[in-house]
């Protein structure tokens, strides 16, 4: 089966990510997945304000994820969403496994990503970007979080949909995971599955995952590495 | 950690919980559908001692540009500070806009509202579903007792009077709402190495991670939202995917009319 750009169900999209991308941010990465763009900065750790919301024996993590405007066939209403603000927080809660955030006890990180350009898998993007933003910062992490949506056209498992595809896919199913040991910190899905098929979507979300593990570390070579 | 949480923990290594239940188990359900008269539809749900309001009202809109045949259907959710001295009053909090998002999912992705048959005229009117979500008491497991609120007051609803160019909410009609199936929303929270469904709210405070799942009539899956700080192998997500299903099919038989 070939798919609509030509992709085997396993590949992902062409993608490319870039660490260091911004000047003033602590640590900052770029990822382009297919047309989707996704810019990720990161601060801190700084000091927590308000002061209320400092935690005694952690870090706050701090996330914020936007879409512009212009990055949307229909011009985008600025500023946050519903939507937007549950995905912040599920991303939040994504990266926050994977952060030693009892390290820095009353600290902030504030972590912003900025979707440039939305072409369906925005919230994976927005992770991985994320992931490659808060290691550039020097931020220690248990692992890398490497992200992606599955789905099942025509009765194939498909890996990371592209904007056409979401239409077509029995199911939109984005997975987070830190690779090295393989748990999950992102799972969210819609659709309509039998639940054997759900733990079959997981195994290849896991494949493709690694891949772009293998990707968000090049990167970071890249950058640091001379 | 408190002391409260390790006695949680302990009590899961030993397969036990601080109320007595399985694993597996949910509190008990009730609901109250008479209560609320004004709503085409509503539900008032007890999980344990957790008590939720669901209401249904419906009225007539323009559909959406993208979908000019089909209906609209909107989930909202207060939490009410008159449920818990954790809420706050004031806009919508990230938790509450997340409950009613899950929700939303949980009807929508099912189809449990056939949306074409809220059509009246293709691009120019359509029925709005309106689903407001209201909090009393906050004992833990809030998203599944709003499911089951939602479904619940959504499978008793009826149509106001409409004369084709307003709605007379002060009249109810014998039309019931074109509801297909019963989505039901499970969720679980990770006790060190174990998955709990339907926590209390000290369990969510011991817990590490949630997982709601939410199936169809059929066992399908229809809704998935992992939340909470922690991460959860494949292991666990499958452990709760088939619990979860089973679990459905019994809520299933105390939520429908």
């Amino acid at each position: 089966m070939k798919r609509g750009d030509g992709r085997k169900p396993e590949d992902i999209r062409p993608m490319e990510i870039t660490a260091g991308v911004l000047q003033k941010a602590n640590g900052s990465a770029m990822v382009k997945m297919g047309r989707t763009i996704a810019v990720a900065g990161v601060f801190g750790p700084r000091q927590m304000f308000p002061r209320r919301l400092q935690q005694f024996s952690r870090a706050v993590l701090q996330c914020r994820y936007i879409m512009t405007p212009f990055s949307t066939d229909e011009r985008a209403r600025p500023g946050p969403s519903r939507r937007s603000k549950e995905l912040s927080m599920v991303i939040n809660k994504a990266l926050s496994a994977a952060v030693f955030l009892e390290e820095f006890p009353k600290a902030a990180i504030g972590v912003y990503i900025d979707v440039i350009q939305a072409d369906a898998g925005t919230r994976t993007a927005a992770i991985n970007a994320a992931s490659v933003a808060l290691a550039d910062a020097g931020i220690p992490m248990r692992d890398l979080v490497a992200a992606v949506a599955v789905g099942k056209i025509d009765g194939k498992y498909v890996v990371d949909l592209a904007g056409p595809e979401e239409e077509l896919s029995d199911c939109d199913l984005p997975v987070a995971v830190m690779p090295r040991d393989g748990r999950v910190t992102l799972l969210q899905m819609d659709g309509d599955l039998p639940p054997e098929d759900v733990k079959q979507l997981l195994k290849i979300a896991k494949e493709g995952c690694a891949k772009i593990y293998e990707m968000e570390k090049e990167a970071l070579r890249k950058r640091w590495m001379k | 950690m408190m002391v409260q949480d390790s006695y949680i923990h302990k009590l899961a290594a030993k397969g036990a919980r601080i109320d007595g239940r399985k694993f597996g188990e949910f509190r008990n359900v009730s609901i109250d559908d008479k209560t609320i008269e004004k709503a085409e539809g509503s539900a008032i749900v007890r999980l344990g001692d957790t008590k939720v309001i669901a209401g249904v009202k419906l009225d007539v809109g323009t559909p959406f540009p993208d979908k000019p045949d089909e209906g609209v259907l909107m989930v909202s959710a207060e939490f009410s500070p008159i449920s818990s001295p954790d809420f706050e009053a004031g806009p919508p909090s990230d938790e509450s806009i997340e409950l009613a998002r899950i929700v939303d999912r949980g009807i929508r992705e099912s189809c449990a509202v056939d949306m074409k048959k809220l059509c009246i005229k293709a691009k120019e009117k359509v029925w709005i579903v309106n689903i407001d979500i209201n909090i009393l008491d906050n004992f833990g497991n809030l998203i599944d007792a709003s499911a089951i609120a939602s479904a619940a007051a959504l499978s008793r609803t009826v149509f106001p009077k409409f004369d084709g160019e307003v709605v007379d909410s002060k009249e109810k009609t014998k039309k019931k709402l074109p509801v297909t199936t019963i989505p039901v929303a499970c969720t679980f929270v990770k006790i060190g190495d174990s998955m709990v469904c339907d926590p209390v709210l000290e369990e969510e405070d011991a817990s590490s991670c949630r997982l709601t799942l939410t199936t169809k009539d059929d066992g399908n899956v229809c809704a998935i939202q992992k939340g909470g700080e922690g991460a959860l192998t494949s292991e666990e997500i499958e452990k709760a995917l088939d619990m979860a299903v089973s679990i459905g099919k019994e809520l299933r038989k105390q939520i429908a009319p």
